[in-house]
């Protein structure tokens, strides 16, 4: 058996290293060659300065050039080329917009780049059923495009969700703003026609909710590409409310603002959405896109409730009298789409407006237990002021989920690698507090080797059990999610009849 | 020989699972304890069926055997509820109940509400068993955020975590919900709370012939209003009851149970919850199914169902329950699931008199995913001793 693509990791490189070279061989040369009689020359790219275009995501210090590119535009070329992969047992790596943040559709140096984003068909939406089937290169936003002519919408809305796909959000379970109230992708995903890493194709869940059998679809969202290549999804898509208001509020302490959060969810309130900026952050933001922020406030909350009318203008008045009661010194509320796009515009684009302010920076992904948030906050702030660092803080306060942005200067001799221990310390940190290493963004190639903080062997090892189920062989994707790679060894045989110890009289323990 | 520490006794009549009488019962107290057990039972090759507060035995097909049942109620701490987080962290003997009366006086709810009396939190989730709320909170899939479970072999792992976001490594809550104790034992649960509304608004209509039901349900769910449940109580053909929901403050419940009326065309209003909201269909000598179809099919199937049969839709979600009468089943069930296929549809026994038990495919058609389910069930108990023949395919 064949089972050096588990243990590829040749070509992943640590940040600010060069770009690991693509590893040209008889093997991959023979393998394009089929792909290219399989899905045709124009669609398998292998020239060094095309593919150089993949050679990373949205987590631009990790790169790596694939061997072979193939544009996929049909369900069988997706069929086709792993399938062939797996004869050849080459990996692929599947990638859609290429805007993850974890370096999970960073290629193999030896493997396939399988690119999905020319998958780009939506069919009609069902608004009987409040459903919609899309290929996994359709962009998030398209989605809801689609959707609003039937008053309906498409709840998951990642910050970039102007320009990823589905696709990836399946792979990554993305989150965004408003999953406070209404989920990730995965409590929206239907259904899911999966293409296997030996190329068989299967039918996870569908347009009824449940289906007889083992919830795969629910294994596979979030997996990060390791169980296979999804080439149809059906989405679940939510009545646009009746109502939405949103107000920004501004503090003069952020022990202030995340009681506020705490008071709001004490009082039985479910605001769609509850997001958090400190100073730093609203300066960025300032700088980058003029968004009116309270002058001077050290931090913004922005509050948005949706619902029945009644409901939320009954709830607003309640969260605006929380807001007071924690000293807030300005409060405004949107009066219109534009007023209230305008207090989303900051927070959006929060993560590229810090290039305002800094030369350079790591963006961070942690969660932890939402009333763990001041204490956080302030041994953060200790742990980068140990280092003389800064970070700004961005995060979707409602659930806990954490976004710090570790500032440094490249041009400093030692700051990117001081930046980037305390980026993995802020982790530990989210770890000992009860949380996760990641909220949205996944594992991937950037945090893999963090796994081993938040899950013990035995827990990883009962992951890997259901990889091995999907693809024994580890050519999806590796390298990935786990800190260390595995092989599957045989597919276990199944044994029938009587035990060998029971047959010999044992087995009187009990 | 493996000393187990756990609490032990020959099994009887009263334990059998599916007509299957356990050689023994084993009673573990702690996780470390079930893992004991699962351990000496790899040792000696048993078969092993893990049950909880036993109100759900029947939802999936008999075990071929059943050497030690394995009782998880003696696993009944609630470890550590977090008001200010809405988390809550429960073994699997922990009995829904008891957790929601806990979480109660926080005015707080897990937002699982089938009707089964005594179910256990490690039998709801590896039944997937759900109520009428399903509308509001959804399911088992969507609540639980980590748990912990028991391998064949005594591995015990985690997944997910106390955070209600949190997507680091595979979400092993959902292959282990509704798997039916095939893949382990499910030995504690974190799930995420949601504040007890304050006031709640019920609208009844009485509606001669079931089937229309099915455009008033559509009309409901496109509708802005937020009910937290729309059930259909009736026969299929005949007369029944549709019963619209609310739950939230005052004066939304008050609006839309107004609003819910002039769209139903009528309808009379209430703050009682009706006693049988979400109660399962018929009695002890019916087949009880549960049907799961695209949503707004609910008019084809209930034209589905032989007339007469009683039936409790959850009527915008894609779930219902139908009670078919023993000695019609076995001629209904495949008509029954032919009909339904057009509409994703899929029909499963939950529930039949011993006399047909045997006779009835419990689970019908799985689909082209089957192999994979079956190479999964290999990789987590490759011995198959862990509920043998209770899953679909025979898994």
């Amino acid at each position: 058996m064949t089972t050096t693509a588990g243990t590829t990791t040749a070509g992943t490189t640590t940040a600010g290293t060069a770009v690991a070279e693509p590893v040209r061989s008889d093997r991959t040369a023979a393998l394009a060659d089929r792909l290219r009689r399989a899905v045709g020359t124009e669609r398998v790219l292998t020239d060094r300065t095309q593919v150089r275009t993949y050679e990373c995501d949205g987590l631009a210090n990790f790169k790596v050039t694939p061997a072979i590119v193939v544009l996929a535009e049909s369900r069988q070329h997706v069929v086709d080329t792993v399938r062939l992969c797996a004869e050849a047992g080459v990996p692929f790596v599947a990638r859609g917009s290429g805007t993850g943040l974890s370096g999970g559709a960073l290629p193999s140096a030896d493997g396939v780049l399988l690119v999905l984003s020319r998958l780009r068909t939506l069919s009609p939406v069902d608004a009987d059923n409040r459903q919609v089937t899309v290929e996994p290169g359709v962009i998030n936003l398209w989605v809801t495009r689609d959707a609003a002519p039937h008053d309906l919408a498409y709840a998951p809305d990642p910050s970039s969700q102007l320009v990823c796909s589905i696709g990836g959000n399946v792979a990554e379970n993305a989150g965004g703003a408003h999953c406070l109230k209404y989920g990730f992708t995965v409590n929206h995903v239907l259904g899911a026609e999966v293409v296997l890493p030996d190329g068989e194709v299967v039918h996870l869940g569908g347009r009824a909710p449940e289906h007889p059998g083992y919830d795969l679809l629910g294994a596979f969202i979030g997996s990060e590409g390791t169980l296979g290549v999804a080439t149809e999804l059906t989405l679940r898509l939510i009545r646009v409310p009746e109502a939405v208001q949103t107000m920004l509020v501004g503090y003069s302490s952020v022990e202030d603002a995340a009681g506020t959060v705490s008071d709001i969810i004490a009082a039985g309130i479910l605001p769609a959405a509850v997001e958090m900026m400190d100073a730093l952050a609203i300066e960025a933001a300032e700088a980058a896109v003029s968004c009116g922020y309270p002058e001077g406030a050290v931090a913004v909350l922005v509050i948005e409730l949706d619902g029945p009318r009644v409901e939320v203008e009954a709830q607003f008045a309640q969260v605006e009298e929380i807001a007071r009661a924690r000293n807030a010194f300005e409060t405004r509320i949107a009066a219109d789409d534009a007023e209230r796009a305008l207090m989303w515009k900051g927070r959006k684009s929060a993560f590229a407006a810090v290039g305002r302010i800094s030369p350079s920076y790591f963006v961070q992904d942690g969660v932890i237990p939402r009333t763990k948030l001041p204490e956080v906050l302030t041994e953060m702030k200790r742990m980068a002021d140990e280092k003389g660092l800064r970070v700004a803080n961005v995060f979707h306060a409602g659930d806990g989920n954490l976004h710090p942005l570790v500032l440094f200067d490249d041009a400093v001799e030692g700051q990117a690698h001081e930046a980037e221990e305390l980026a993995g310390d802020i982790l530990e940190l989210c770890v000992t507090s009860g949380g996760s290493i990641t909220g949205e963004h996944g594992v991937g190639s950037e945090k893999r080797m963090k796994m081993a903080k938040q899950f013990t062997p035995e827990d990883l090892d009962t992951m890997q059990l259901l990889r091995c189920a999907f693809d024994p062989d580890g050519i999806a994707n590796p390298g990935k999610v786990f800190p260390t790679p595995r092989l599957c060894g045989e597919r276990p045989g199944v044994r029938k009849g009587e035990h060998p110890v029971q047959a010999a009289g044992l087995g009187e323990v009990f | 020989m493996t000393a187990v520490t756990a609490a032990r006794r020959p099994g009887d009549a009263g334990d059998a699972v599916g007509g299957v009488v356990p050689r023994e019962v084993v009673r573990p107290g702690t996780v470390e304890e079930v893992a004991e057990v699962l351990r000496a039972a790899a040792a000696e090759g048993r078969a092993v069926v893990p049950v909880g507060g036993r109100s759900k035995l029947t939802w999936a097909a008999p075990p071929e055997s059943c050497d030690l049942l394995v009782d998880l109620t003696g696993l009944d701490r609630v470890v550590e509820h977090v008001a200010g987080d809405l988390t809550v962290v429960a073994e699997a003997g922990v009995r829904l109940a008891d957790l929601q009366a806990q979480v109660g006086e926080a005015g707080q709810l897990l937002g699982l509400d089938p009707p089964e009396d005594g179910a256990t939190l490690g039998g709801i989730v590896s039944a997937n068993a759900s109520g009428p709320r399903r509308l509001r909170y959804g399911t088992t899939r969507d609540l639980l955020i980590g748990i912990t479970v028991v391998l064949a072999d005594g591995t015990v792992a985690h997944a997910g975590g106390k955070v209600v976001k949190n997507v680091a490594g595979y979400d092993l809550g959902k292959l282990f919900t509704g798997a039916h104790g095939t893949l382990g034992v499910v030995a504690s649960t974190t799930w995420r709370l949601h504040p007890v509304p304050p006031a709640r608004r019920v609208v009844t209509l009485e509606v001669p012939d079931a089937a229309a039901a099915g455009p008033l349900s559509i009309a409901l769910a496109r509708s802005t209003l937020t009910p937290s449940a729309v059930e259909l109580v009736g026969s299929a053909g005949g007369a029944a009851r549709l019963i619209v929901l609310f739950e939230s403050i005052a004066e939304s419940v008050a609006g839309q149970a107004r609003a819910a009326v002039a769209l139903l065309g009528g309808g009379e209003e209430s703050e009682d919850l009706p006693g049988d909201l979400g109660r399962r269909p018929g009695g002890a000598d019916d087949v009880l199914l549960r049907l799961a179809y695209a949503p707004a099919s609910l008019s084809a199937v209930l034209a589905a169902l032989p007339a007469g049969t009683a039936v409790a839709a959850h009527a915008a979600t894609g779930v219902s329950y139908a009670a078919v009468p023993a000695a019609e089943a076995a001629d209904a069930l495949p008509r029954l699931r032919a009909a339904l296929a057009p509409h994703d549809g899929t029909a499963v026994v939950l529930r039949a008199p011993e006399a047909v038990r045997d006779s009835l495919d419990h689970w019908g058609p799985v689909g082209d995913s089957l192999d994979l389910m079956r190479r999964v069930k290999e990789r987590f108990d490759p011995e198959r001793r862990m509920s043998p023949g209770r899953f679909v395919g025979g898994v």
